[in-house]
């Protein structure tokens, strides 16, 4: 017998160690199903852990911290001009940061009696996992979970080099480039335009929509397209990267017709869905035009057996709809009555300031010529706000007019990341505006401008 | 070569099923795990997948012809490597097919049973009548996906359209749980007695949170399996339902061991091992047919009782795999020598998982007969919709005063367990002397009086 016919048996064969597939594959062990995880790298965390939301928020904060020692200035504190060294950023980074946590949920896995296998996973059939790689050996599952993620976009015609970084290489900081063209007016584009910005780099943003940050309500997006402007070399919307050459002295763009040289360049233009080259041809699982593979609200796809969570099912790709997925396979396999049935996603824009939503948007609610009644506090208002210095935001809540019925939330300022919870729970748990308005919140926070909001509607 | 793919074996006594559809043509190409079949057991209707890939050459089977394990159901022609891979170990085999071992719901099975509510897969998210998920909170939802309630269906009482947990159990059908608020205005007014307001029963009980047990040491999951779950949902509905009540009673069985024991080796020299369950049996099947009100099962929905006109028994077997119950038709008319008989190749089938579904069914009273396993007695829980059960312990020599002298005599621990909505405790205790009388006059057992 040669090492790739080595056959096992198990309940379940987890194909991808990112969000959605480790709270699957936790979620299948404690539900008492023998559970293995096959992961390229033999690692739980995935692309949110290694190169997406852990690092870059990581890299934020250094740019948060820069920023308030900026802003420090206007109440008579300067720290004089900031040093940046990137050997003990990046040691920081790794280390204190992604390699705390990767070990943390290596040992939950240990824990929990959830094994992580090292290798690419590929379905032979409707039954079969093969594992090509570091640990080969076939996989024959009862039931597995698709939890493959995604990749950063390419832009067709544009090779990645040295020079030319997607959201992964940026994330390494390699340097600190003097000017860095940054392609995509998205939230990957905008949160890394801001930390290479803050770290002292000549940022010019390209964008081919006419506005930031596409999808979101404008209102929202005011505040962090004000503050890019001030901070950006250069903001260009409605206009089409044409070229890209790399020259002697860095790399030459044309946009709209004029050239300009940069030493590096960001290609920021969404992410895919790696549902390629794992066999799924292999099986009766169906995959829609952009290669989303499609699932009910149990996470099955077409194939009984196969389940699939995360970036690999859809949008929003975001890393908490990953998970909360995962644990729907995971009880749905086990033979409960589970539904992806969450009303709101909320989804956070970790820019300064912050933009973070939940529920229906009120551009959502115009698209779908739906009456609603909306709500808005602004932070000029709030006495936490003055305190902080951060009065640059808005608190919005969208209602539904007969019921009075909390529809969705929008939130622009310091720390709508962290504020957007509240807005979450309320629209997830079908609560009025009323609740909100008549509980008591802590003053003086910034959560009061959710309470503030509600209560205009109640004068109305 | 070819090969065959049989019926496998369908777990928890079920040995046959009937075939609904035949899903390939012969000739036809087809791949491991495309579907095969659709066979009906009592329990569902399932899909069978094929174990391997191949050519179908033949065919053997026909809708609605019932199929028994180890049938052979399709022939496949060699078609390659292919084939070869997919070698059906019984394992593998039983796997594939057996309903009772998935995980999760194939989404496929119509589940015709509400008791297999756990096996229903739910709904996909459909295209919902109002706009936006249906108000609710996450909680709710889940009690009614739980509850197999339709949210969509369910009429709101909470404030901005909320549906809340109440809504969804009165949408169920379950009795909702005490009001918080106060009685209504027109119960206060009543001149009643100045007692407190009293707080409904709850009646649908729902089981609370375990604690962490692991808290106080280590601790091990181990998933039901189904049959042990099957035996959970019914014994829950039986114990919930029926108000069971139980008589107790002794019986002399001195003569009647007597006999057997003088008949044993001329009996097995018949073929039939003679046991204390076969008299047992008979003994309550003449019982029954004096006291019908037993041999019955109540339609609560109908306020009626049904009557059975017919004597079929249920013997409790222990099985490796948990409690199965075999039944014997027509015990009233059978000489006990035939019970024996038929008893002994029952209780064999039912050990070797050979039982078919008509071994299993249509039972109108069970005996269970712990004693081989020592005690001096049990209430056993009785076999829902059956309206009682006969618990027997083991007998045992004790000194009995007979005509002013002290003798030992051999006497058998009896309960009967019945349904307090049917019958009353004088009847039961005349149906008891019943069964023990004619235990004690085993010559008339012989003779079938």
């Amino acid at each position: 017998m040669v090492m790739g016919d080595l056959v096992r048996e198990v309940d379940v064969v987890v194909v991808g160690g990112g969000p959605g597939g480790y709270s699957a594959a936790f979620r299948c062990a404690e539900l008492g199903l023998e559970t293995v995880v096959v992961d390229a790298g033999k690692r739980l965390g995935g692309a949110c852990l290694f190169e997406g939301c852990i690092p870059s928020k990581a890299l934020l904060h250094v740019a948060a911290v820069l920023g308030e020692a900026e802003r420090a200035k206007e109440f008579g504190v300067d720290f004089g001009p900031a040093r940046v060294s990137l050997d003990p950023l990046r040691k920081w980074k790794s280390e204190r940061v992604i390699g705390k946590l990767a070990r943390g949920l290596a040992s939950v896995a240990k824990a929990k009696g959830v094994e992580v296998v090292g290798g690419r996973g590929v379905f032979e059939d409707a039954r079969t996992v093969r594992v090509e790689g570091d640990e080969p050996q076939a996989l024959k599952f009862r039931h597995a979970i698709v939890a493959t993620g995604s990749a950063p976009a390419r832009l067709r015609g544009v090779e990645a080099s040295d020079r030319v970084m997607d959201s992964t290489a940026a994330l390494e900081v390699p340097e600190i480039p003097e000017r860095l063209l940054v392609v995509g007016g998205g939230y990957i584009g905008l949160e890394l335009g801001q930390v290479y910005a803050a770290l002292g780099s000549a940022v010019t943003l390209v964008e081919m929509t006419d506005g930031l940050l596409p999808g979101a309500d404008r209102d929202l997006v005011q505040w962090v397209a004000r503050r890019v402007e001030k901070q950006f070399a250069a903001v260009r919307l409605n206009a089409r990267l044409e070229t890209l050459r790399e020259t002697s002295g860095g790399v030459e763009a044309t946009i709209g017709g004029a050239a300009a040289t940069f030493d590096r360049v960001l290609v920021a233009v969404g992410r895919r869905p790696l549902t390629e080259g794992v066999g799924l041809e292999t099986t009766r699982v169906k995959k829609d035009a952009r290669g989303f593979v499609e699932i009910d609200a149990r996470c099955a796809t077409a194939e009984p057996r196969i389940f699939a969570v995360g970036d690999a099912t859809g949008e929003p790709m975001l890393a908490h709809r990953a998970m909360r997925q995962g644990k729907v396979a995971a009880e749905a396999i086990a033979g409960h009555p589970a539904a992806f049935d969450n009303a709101v996603v909320p989804a956070v824009v970790f820019t300064d300031p912050e933009i973070a939503w939940c529920g229906l948007t009120e551009t959502q609610a115009a698209t779908e010529g739906r009456a609603v009644r909306v709500a808005k506090f602004q932070w000029a208002a709030s006495g936490r706000a003055a305190t902080l210095g951060r009065s640059d935001g808005v608190t919005k809540l969208i209602v539904d007019p007969e019921s009075g019925r909390l529809l969705g939330a929008g939130i622009a300022g310091a720390g709508a990341g962290e504020l957007i919870a509240e807005a979450a729970l309320a629209v997830e748990a079908a609560l009025l505006a009323e609740d909100l308005a008549l509980t008591i919140h802590t003053h003086p926070t910034l959560s009061e401008t959710l309470m503030e909001a509600a209560e205009t509607l109640l004068r109305g | 070569m070819a090969r065959d793919f049989r019926l496998p074996d369908l777990g928890e006594g079920l040995t046959e099923a009937e075939i609904v559809k035949v899903l390939v043509r012969e000739g036809e190409v087809i791949a491991e795990d495309a579907p095969l079949l659709e066979v009906e057991t009592d329990k569902a209707t399932v899909e069978i997948p094929s174990p391997m890939s191949g050519r179908v050459e033949k065919i053997h089977v026909e809708p609605n012809q019932t199929v028994k394990v180890g049938q052979v159901l399709v022939t496949f022609a060699d078609a390659g490597a292919q084939v070869a891979k997919a070698t059906p170990s019984g394992k593998q085999a039983a796997d594939t097919l057996d309903p009772t071992r998935t995980l999760a719901p194939e989404p496929r099975t119509t589940v015709q049973d509400g008791r297999a509510r756990q096996a229903a897969p739910p709904e996909p998210a459909r295209a919902p009548a109002r706009p936006g998920p249906v108000p609710a909170t996450p909680a709710t939802r889940r009690l009614a996906r739980e509850l197999g309630v339709d949210l969509q269906a369910v009429r709101a009482t909470g404030p901005g359209g909320r549906v809340t947990d109440d809504d969804v159990l009165a949408a169920s059908g379950r009795v909702v749980r005490a009001p918080t608020t106060a009685p209504p205005r027109a119960t206060r007014a009543e001149p009643v007695a100045p007692a407190a307001p009293g707080k409904p029963l709850a009646t649908h009980v729902t089981e609370p949170p375990l604690p962490n047990f692991e808290q106080w040491g280590a601790v091990e999951r181990q998933p039901l399996s189904h049959l042990r779950r099957t035996i959970a949902e019914r014994m829950t509905l039986s114990a919930t339902v029926i108000p069971h009540v139980t008589h107790f009673d002794r019986a002399d069985i001195t003569e009647l061991d007597a006999i057997i024991q003088r008949n044993l080796e001329t009996a097995k020299a018949r073929g039939v091992t003679l046991t204390l369950t076969a008299f047992l049996l008979k003994a309550a099947a003449l019982a029954l047919g004096e006291h019908p009100t037993f041999n019955a099962s109540l339609d609560a929905a109908a306020g009626q009782l049904i009557v059975k006109r017919y004597v079929h028994l249920g013997v409790a077997v222990a099985t490796e795999r948990g409690l199965i119950v075999p039944v014997l038709r027509d015990v009233d008319r059978k000489p006990v020598l035939d019970v024996a008989r038929e008893l002994g190749a029952l209780a064999q089938r039912v050990r070797d998982g050979k039982a078919t579904l008509d071994d299993l069914r249509g039972g109108t009273f069970t005996i269970t007969n712990i004693g081989a396993l020592g005690g001096t007695g049990a209430i056993p829980i009785i076999n829902y919709p059956e309206v009682a059960i006969l618990g027997v312990a083991r007998a045992r020599q004790e000194p009995v005063v007979r005509e002013g002298r002290i003798e030992p005599r051999l006497l058998l621990p009896l309960s009967l367990t019945f349904d307090h909505r049917v019958a009353d405790g004088a009847d039961g205790a005349r149906f008891a002397s019943a069964i023990v009388r004619r235990l004690e006059r085993p010559e008339r057992l012989l003779a079938d009086w």
